[in-house]
């Protein structure tokens, strides 16, 4: 047995979410640096340098990189073996959120009833996603997920009979409309299967992986391979203007299913893709 | 590169600018997005702003730190503002600034109005925060950050998607 006071689970959480604001992703950077050097559309490269010049000025000044600094998504993975000691984790994540937005002058972009819109102006509460596995680790994944590209998100439940096809044209039309709208390139996380809400979840947590993130299976190896393949030869480009960079990456995670269902769910998420992982 | 001075002088100013071009915008913008769209059009014969010769930009700041004149400040997605945009063009608003494409509505009422739709690039907070000079709140602080502002920007860098005859800049690629 492991104790982990969720005090310290606080103070890195916050630390997290004001480095991911203001600080761009290395990968990212150097993916927008190696498609600049070969990109021969002048739009797509007067955007991509923008960009770039972007990330700079915001380090620089200490500003977030986007003014939608986003709703934090955290994705909890706690080891069976670890005691957490210290007030109500959910407190203590919210807490996390709470001194993060508000020292580092992020901005709070959460209200409280979806009708009703009254801004909760702390940027709480999060979505908390957590999950009991083995052993005695604790691992957060972290996003701050923007949403102009979250509302290009989609979920479909295909026929088992559309197959391989029918996911892969639903993942290429709704990439395709989220490209002009979603700030490209993109990262899209993919879940196919499971049931209606855990596909979705599998989308957003495919988001959460590194860049350079190879698929283990590999038949989704390859299917990521053609989807990205297929996505950045459309030519839509950097904020949908022309170019060769569209999409960044694409992962999926595929769960288990019932016997007459295909869910498939894209979550889009922008160029800038605010993520990080802590593990305890 | 073609330089814009805000607001313009005379809305036929526009008339120059053609799809894809990029111009420098020095001056004046409004500042407004969603919920502040929404409370503005309520009543479209008392809307207490200025909108003729002017440019609203589709913007919710950061909160601004110590020492800054605004915090982060790149566009948000504009067809969210499509219910509005028209009833604003009929009243004299010069055009919009955002990102992302426009609803067949809000291009006719570009080509009736002679108006043009701007977009910058998405997710540029602190390279466009470094282009305003000014920035004050003019109706509804209760929004935060979806408050009406009025900003005073300099070679504040926009390109034209939907110029005042209608070219589309998200057509260009399917033309080609």
């Amino acid at each position: 047995m492991r104790t982990i006071d969720t005090k310290h689970i606080k103070r890195v959480l916050k630390e997290a979410l004001k480095d991911i604001a203001i600080i761009a992703d290395p990968q990212i950077k150097q993916k927008l640096t190696a498609s600049l050097r070969t990109e021969e559309n002048p739009l797509a490269k007067e955007v991509l340098t923008d960009m770039l010049e972007n990330f700079e000025i915001a380090e620089k000044k200490a500003l977030p990189i986007c003014q939608d600094t986003g709703m934090a998504i955290i994705f909890i993975e706690l080891g069976q073996d670890v005691r957490l000691e210290g007030p109500f984790l959910y407190d203590m994540v919210n807490e996390a959120v709470r001194e993060a937005y508000g020292e580092a002058y992020l901005r709070k972009s959460v209200v409280d009833d979806p009708l009703r819109r009254e801004n909760t102006k702390d940027n709480t509460p999060a979505v908390i996603h957590l999950s009991l596995v083995e052993g005695d680790g604790l691992k957060i994944d972290v996003i701050a997920k923007g949403f102009g590209s979250e509302n290009t998100s989609k979920l479909a439940m295909l026929k088992p009979a559309d197959g391989v096809e029918g996911v892969k044209e639903f993942i290429i039309d709704s990439v395709k409309e989220a490209l002009p709208n979603g700030c490209a390139p993109l990262v899209v996380g993919v879940g196919i299967g499971g049931d209606f809400e855990s596909c979705a979840i599998n989308a957003k947590k495919a988001l959460s992986l590194p860049l350079n993130y190879k698929n283990n299976d590999p038949f989704y190896a390859k299917l990521e391979e053609e989807l990205l393949k297929e996505l950045n030869n459309t030519g839509i480009g950097p904020m949908g203007l022309g170019g060769s960079l569209s999409v960044m990456e694409l992962n999926i995670l595929p769960a288990p299913t019932h016997i007459a269902g295909l869910p498939v769910a894209v979550n889009v998420c922008c160029y800038v893709d605010r993520h990080k992982q802590i593990v305890l | 590169m073609k330089h814009l001075n805000l607001p313009l002088k005379n809305k036929d100013e526009l008339k120059s600018l053609h799809v894809a071009d990029k111009v420098l915008l020095s001056g004046k913008l409004l500042v407004a997005r969603d919920a502040a769209h929404e409370r503005l059009c309520k009543d479209p014969k008392k809307i207490p702003i200025e909108l003729a010769n002017n440019f609203i930009y589709y913007m919710g700041p950061t909160p601004t730190p110590p020492g800054q004149v605004i915090g982060s400040a790149g566009p948000t997605t504009s067809h969210r503002m499509d219910k509005y945009t028209p009833t604003l063009l009929d009243l004299g608003l010069a055009g919009t600034i955002g990102k992302g494409k426009r609803s067949i509505e809000v291009v006719n009422s570009i080509i009736e109005n002679g108006s043009v739709y701007f977009i910058t690039v998405g997710g540029c907070g602190a390279l466009l925060q470094d282009r305003i000079k000014a920035n004050k709140i003019l109706l509804y602080e209760d929004l935060g950050p979806e408050a009406v502002r009025e900003i005073e920007v300099e070679k504040f860098p926009v390109y034209v998607a939907i110029d005042s005859f209608g070219k589309n800049i998200f057509d260009l690629e399917v033309e080609k």
